[in-house]
């Protein structure tokens, strides 16, 4: 007697009553189902929605590792200057990881605890199966949040994110957001003093704040938002050794997870490359309106738009919001064409938003959201491009 | 009710719940957003719709047989137009502050949908008595959403109600505030007022599957 034939067995014990998707989504999500089809043919493929969402979480787990280790390290950092001088060697110690597994990981827990919860109970009041479509959500969530945020408020925008973002819509794969931006954009509105600014990227500052042993945490974006002089390199920034959300900060292993879900085909190459040149191509609009003489030093969008094109890609969660939200196979663009252009939007916007509104020191959430409203709408219209040209063939052909 | 026969009072009646201007026919969307975000201005916005809406639909129904119908709107926005203007006035007379805070709203009472819809729908065809009860029933309804989208508003966003600091100080931390409570910004904003209209529709709309449109 295992725990697959306990489960089973509860799950016999309940079938055909209210609590059944419930025990059926335990069962299923441990193992595969005692039941199997006996006649007719079916389509089978390997990667079911479940595999899918196992994939995007394993591209994930660098990036969490990564974050405790940073949030530790940021903490004694920002407390001890000395550590920045050799980060590699101050980087993976004991010390950061005891910290950050005790700051990050109530976040992880909160987030699937309450992202689940809600979903559970939505399964059994429509009386359907439990989806799978939190997995990924609540594994981003925990990344995407500064490091300190109280946990009752991202329980609180969990529910909304998974309510109002997804469920009232008819649940996974029916939503037009982004769930996860949803919840962070929700935190973002609500709690802005929780979300942004110069004292919620480092776990302890808020706390420490007015206090003579004060730490400042600002990031990199946030420093050029004030046209400041960021104090890290865009090498500390390429591995992640700066602050941010927990997840976010190392381009380069977003850069392997980014490899990991094209070579797995799980995420969109397109989308990616096209919102990576988005973002270059507003970046040198903007570095050549410098050039040109028309924003001189001293004006306040000074700092972002002289910034050298390509720190754009390692700074902030671009490149984080590219790999892992815009790519989302539910709230994207379907077809080909469309990819593209959704994608370059995706970058050019985010840029875009950096440099011009200094409330938004990251533009990637806001521009994802966007782009995830008009994706329907640019799908209709390559759409109706390609039947009006095929339209246009067969006249020609028959004429 | 003994003061009304069975079909006046369901003029009265069904607005307010099963063919709520708001929730059913989703009209005057646009003031429920603007200023719900205080209990007070909520209030005082159904008040005046109240009394503009109820006035308004008996004058017009006493006027209908002898307004032209090619100009009978110009005649509505005229009522409209005054009636609004009374409410402005004394809500400036002796509730100025209020009446600053509401500022430009009060003056589009005049563009409500609700307001143009009873006198085109209702007034024009009935007589004064009932379009009265029509028009105070369809206000209240209006009025019952914007206040309970208010209460939520004002109580979430700000933490108070009518202004008195139900959940404890947020400065000194008092109250639920020393817990580590705080009040959710994004419940003063807009977008927020149309999710919990729209909660208040998914509620009533579960409560009663008939409204439930195809």
């Amino acid at each position: 007697m295992g725990l697959k034939q306990n489960l089973h067995k509860l799950k016999e014990k309940y079938k055909g009553t209210k609590m059944a998707p419930a025990f059926n989504a335990l069962h299923t999500f441990l193992y595969t189902p005692n039941e199997t089809t006996h006649s007719g043919s079916h389509v089978r493929v390997v990667d079911d929605l479940k595999r899918t969402m196992n994939t995007v979480i394993m591209a994930l787990i660098p990036c969490l590792i990564f974050g405790i280790f940073n949030a530790g390290y940021q903490h004694y950092a920002a407390i001890d200057n000395t550590l920045r001088l050799d980060p590699l060697g101050n980087f993976f110690t004991w010390d950061n990881f005891i910290l950050g597994a005790w700051t990050v990981l109530p976040l992880v827990i909160v987030s699937y605890g309450v992202g689940l919860l809600v979903e559970f109970i939505f399964a059994v009041i429509k009386g359907h199966e439990v989806e799978e479509g939190y997995l990924v959500t609540g594994m981003l969530v925990p990344l995407i949040v500064p490091i300190d945020i109280p946990l009752w408020m991202l329980a609180v925008a969990v529910i909304f994110g998974v309510v109002i973002g997804k469920e009232v819509f008819g649940g996974t794969g029916m939503n037009i957001l982004n769930p996860a931006l949803t919840i962070r954009a929700f935190l973002f509105f609500a709690y802005p003093t929780w979300m942004s600014g110069d004292k919620v990227w480092v776990h302890g500052a808020k706390e420490m704040a007015g206090q003579p042993d004060a730490i400042s945490g600002e990031t990199i974006l946030g420093s050029l938002a004030q046209n400041h002089e960021p104090i890290y390199s865009i090498w500390d920034s390429f591995w992640g050794f700066i602050p941010g959300s927990v997840g976010e900060t190392s381009t380069f292993l977003i850069l392997i997870g980014a490899l990991f879900l094209i070579f797995t085909k799980i995420g969109s190459w397109r989308i990616m490359l096209s919102a990576v040149l988005g973002a270059l191509a507003m970046g040198l609009i903007f570095n050549g309106v410098v050039d040109a003489g028309w924003i001189k030093d001293g004006s306040s969008f000074y700092g972002l738009m002289s910034e050298t094109f390509w720190h754009h890609l390692v700074i902030g969660g671009l490149a984080f919001g590219i790999v892992y939200m815009a790519t989302d196979p539910v709230t994207a663009s379907q077809t080909n064409k469309g990819k593209w252009i959704y994608g370059f939007l995706i970058g050019f916007i985010s840029v875009l938003i950096r440099v011009f509104n200094p409330a938004y020191p990251e533009g990637v959430m806001l521009a994802i959201l966007l782009m995830n409203v008009f994706a329907p709408t640019i799908d209709h219209y390559v759409v109706q491009g390609n039947i009006k040209k095929r339209m246009k063939r067969l006249k020609a052909k028959t004429a | 009710m003994g003061l009304l026969s069975k079909k006046d009072s369901k003029l009265i009646l069904d607005p307010l719940a099963d063919n709520n201007p708001i929730t059913i026919q989703v009209l005057g969307i646009c003031s429920a957003l603007a200023i719900t975000a205080q209990l007070k201005a909520s209030i005082v916005m159904a008040i005046s719709v109240v009394f503009v809406l109820g006035v308004g639909n008996v004058v017009i129904s006493l006027m209908r047989n002898i307004i032209p119908s090619k100009i009978r709107i110009i005649v509505q926005l005229v009522v409209v137009a005054a009636l609004v203007i009374i409410v402005d006035q004394v809500l400036k007379a002796f509730a100025y502050e209020l009446s600053k805070e509401l500022s430009v709203f009060i003056g589009l009472i005049i563009t409500n949908c609700i307001i143009m819809g009873r006198f085109e729908a209702f007034a024009l065809g009935n007589g004064p008595w009932r379009s009265f009860l029509d028009g105070i029933g369809n206000a209240a309804g209006y009025g019952v959403i914007l206040i309970i989208v208010g209460f939520f508003r004002e109580l979430l966003g700000s933490g108070t109600l009518l202004g008195f600091k139900v959940l404890g100080d947020p400065i000194s931390k008092t109250g639920l505030y020393a817990l580590g409570y705080e009040n959710n910004g994004f419940m003063l904003l807009s977008p927020m007022a149309l999710i919990v209209i729209g909660i208040i529709i998914w509620v009533q709309r579960s409560r009663n599957k008939e409204l439930i449109e195809e």
